[in-house]
């Protein structure tokens, strides 16, 4: 049932924002009965669409507004101007519709039953979700199964660990074959092991169900091994979307060639824009774009200098993001 | 309603039920509570009908009675705290009400499910202990007859809905307020006094009494009451009891549905 109207509301974009606001009034007191009113401009006409089964990381620094987005794309927050679709349902009129075609995890809030078994939890998103038994049973089962949460089944909430609670959220979010999977922050405060369970089976769950996820995170690791996508948000509006890779144009960065010589030389003559940047010993590194190629480069060198050895590093992209954001803000 | 969703909100109160059953060592603790503040009471009310026999249209052993109710019924019915409302309290002061919102259930139902869950299960586990303890120390009077239990049962099903459809009303104020520890706590004194628990209604006389009898609060204790002891026709006193809960969930309902609509969910 929900298919087919899935399909009809369908198409190219399955998650469309369009000018979309979210003004908070705040108040605050400054005196005896004084009050002053401020606006908050949470997320100031942002526009994107996502299409059915893309995988995209949504990040910014604290206060972008990521997080008020997600709550606009599950219907418990009212935009305050523009327009916003998911699966062609209006989420803010129609949350309960909704709310059948979508998965939630809130990193730092729980869906589980504090007090009581983590069974007694699935057993709730069964009846809640209306999900048949057979359907039930088996996504139960994989979830268990890649999450690792077969002992932890029959232990009451309040005495999982974050790592254990965090994926016994996943897992509750995924039982009812969510079209679309929202993740605010879900390998916030956990250890290595966890993140890459939870990165493993976020990306089999994208590629074998075909599910739609927005992901909010300030793991750029999460980011790197799962979306082809990534948007940025400052100030909540859009500030980059495109490629993760294609975030070093836009933050100008450069890539380092590190040569290793026969002896040691005065710095080396290359071809601009390339230039030496420090020199020890034989050893020299050299910066150059992101965007350029390191073959021309290597070659013009090896023709002129007796090359021994030589390895390219990447940027850094934390530090490419860090300087986005240090800019933005800035500005 | 479908008979999908009669599952879930029994699920949902299955777990209430076993939330609190978890709690042993509360529930003891409880049980001890209640026993010595109903024996405190007792002696209270021996010595006020020593002096005023028949007041309040009670006699002795009614008045006892009346007193070892109001233990067996105060932490069901959460006269004086202790239900849903600060759990329900808390998730909208930080923002995890978010989560109850973005789920296919209906936010009332669900803790309305919830709370019976409880209700049933300190009724259970906290009423029946104190009330029998006083029924075999002290002169009590009890009908003989099941039937008269069984109205009694529907007086105290009635008297969870209202209790509960009040308690929601203050907890979501919180939506307003952000702390409405204030609110809950008013709430709970005006519900000890007014549901009768520190003494019977029909003892306050003239004008007051009038008013505390014809207020929702009195469906909590006073109404069970009377229709154990036999004081009131049951069918008036079920009459009154659903008509209140029918007005406080309908009110429940209205703010619930302007306070999800106008007001911001807390925290990032
Ligand atoms: N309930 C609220 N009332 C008032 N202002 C709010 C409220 N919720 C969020 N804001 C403001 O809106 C802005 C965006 O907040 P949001 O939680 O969306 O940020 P975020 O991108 O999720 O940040 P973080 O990375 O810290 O989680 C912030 O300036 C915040 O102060
Ligand atoms: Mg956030």
């Amino acid at each position: 049932m929900t298919d087919g109207d899935g399909a009809a509301a369908g198409g190219a974009a399955f998650i469309e924002l369009d000018g979309v606001e979210k003004v908070f009034d705040v108040r605050r007191k400054t005196g005896f009965l004084k009050r002053e009113r401020r606006e908050v401009r949470a997320v100031d006409g942002l526009s994107f669409t996502v299409a059915r089964g893309e995988m995209v990381g949504y990040i910014g620094p604290n206060g972008a507004g990521k997080s008020t987005t997600i709550k606009m794309l599950t219907g418990i927050l009212t935009p305050s101007g523009g327009r916003l679709r998911v699966a062609g349902i209006d989420p803010s009129r129609e949350r309960t519709r909704l709310a059948h075609r979508i998965g939630v995890v809130f990193g730092q809030r729980t869906t589980l039953w504090w007090d009581l078994p983590l069974i007694d939890s699935y057993r709730l998103m069964h009846r809640m979700y209306r999900i048949p038994d057979a359907r039930y049973r088996e996504n139960l089962d994989r979830c268990v199964e890649l999450l690792q949460l077969a002992e932890l089944l029959e232990v009451p909430v309040r005495q999982l660990s974050l790592g254990q609670r965090m994926r016994g959220d996943i897992a509750a979010a995924l039982l009812h074959d969510p079209d679309v999977l929202y993740l605010d922050e879900p390998t916030i405060g956990l250890d290595v092991v966890s993140k890459a369970k939870v990165r493993g089976f976020l990306r089999d769950v994208n590629a074998e169900r075909g599910t739609t996820v927005l992901l909010t995170t300030h793991d750029l690791q999460d980011i790197e091994q799962l979306c082809s996508r990534v948007m940025v948000i400052d100030h909540g509006r859009l500030m980059y979307d495109g490629p993760l890779a294609g975030l070093h144009e836009v933050g100008e960065s450069e890539r380092t060639l590190v040569v290793d010589l026969e002896r040691e030389l005065p710095p080396v003559e290359a071809p601009a824009p390339a230039r030496v940047v420090r020199v020890e010993g034989p050893r020299q590194w050299l910066a150059f774009p992101a965007s350029a190629s390191a073959a021309g480069l290597v070659a013009a060198i090896a023709a002129r200098y007796p090359l021994v050895d030589l390895s390219v590093r990447e940027p850094d992209i934390e530090a490419v993001i860090a300087k986005m954001y240090a800019e933005r803000a800035s500005a | 309603m479908g008979v999908g969703s009669g599952r879930l909100y029994a699920a949902v109160a299955a777990g209430g039920f076993r939330r609190y059953a978890t709690y042993r060592a509360a529930t003891a603790a409880g049980v001890f509570t209640n026993t010595v503040f109903g024996l405190i009471l007792v002696y209270t009310y021996l010595a006020l009908w020593e002096e005023r026999p028949h007041l309040g249209g009670y006699d002795q052993a009614q008045a006892v009675t009346f007193v070892w109710l109001g233990q067996a019924l105060l932490a069901a019915l959460a006269i004086g705290g202790g239900g849903m409302e600060n759990e329900l309290m808390e998730r909208i002061r930080t923002g995890d009400i978010a989560v109850d919102l973005y789920r296919p259930a209906d936010l009332q139902l669900w803790w309305l499910a919830a709370d019976v869950g409880r209700a049933v299960f300190q009724l259970l586990g906290r009423g029946v202990v104190p009330f029998v303890f006083g029924a075999l120390l002290f002169p009590v009077a009890l009908p003989r007859e099941v039937s008269a239990w069984a109205l009694f049962l529907v007086a105290v099903a009635l008297a969870m809905l209202v209790g509960f459809a009040l308690r929601y009303l203050v907890a979501l104020s919180a939506f307003w307020l952000m702390d409405g520890t204030g609110v809950a706590h008013m709430a709970w004194i005006a519900g000890l006094f007014c549901s009768g628990m520190l003494l019977p209604l029909n003892v306050f006389p003239g004008a007051l009494g009038e008013v505390v009898r014809v207020l929702p609060w009195s469906s909590l204790l006073q109404g069970p009451a009377d229709v154990l002891l036999g004081e009131a026709d049951p069918v008036g006193v079920f009459v009154f009891q659903a008509s209140w809960a029918v007005a406080l969930l309908a009110l429940g309902r209205l703010v619930q549905s302007v306070a999800t609509r106008r007001v911001v969910v807390q925290g990032g």
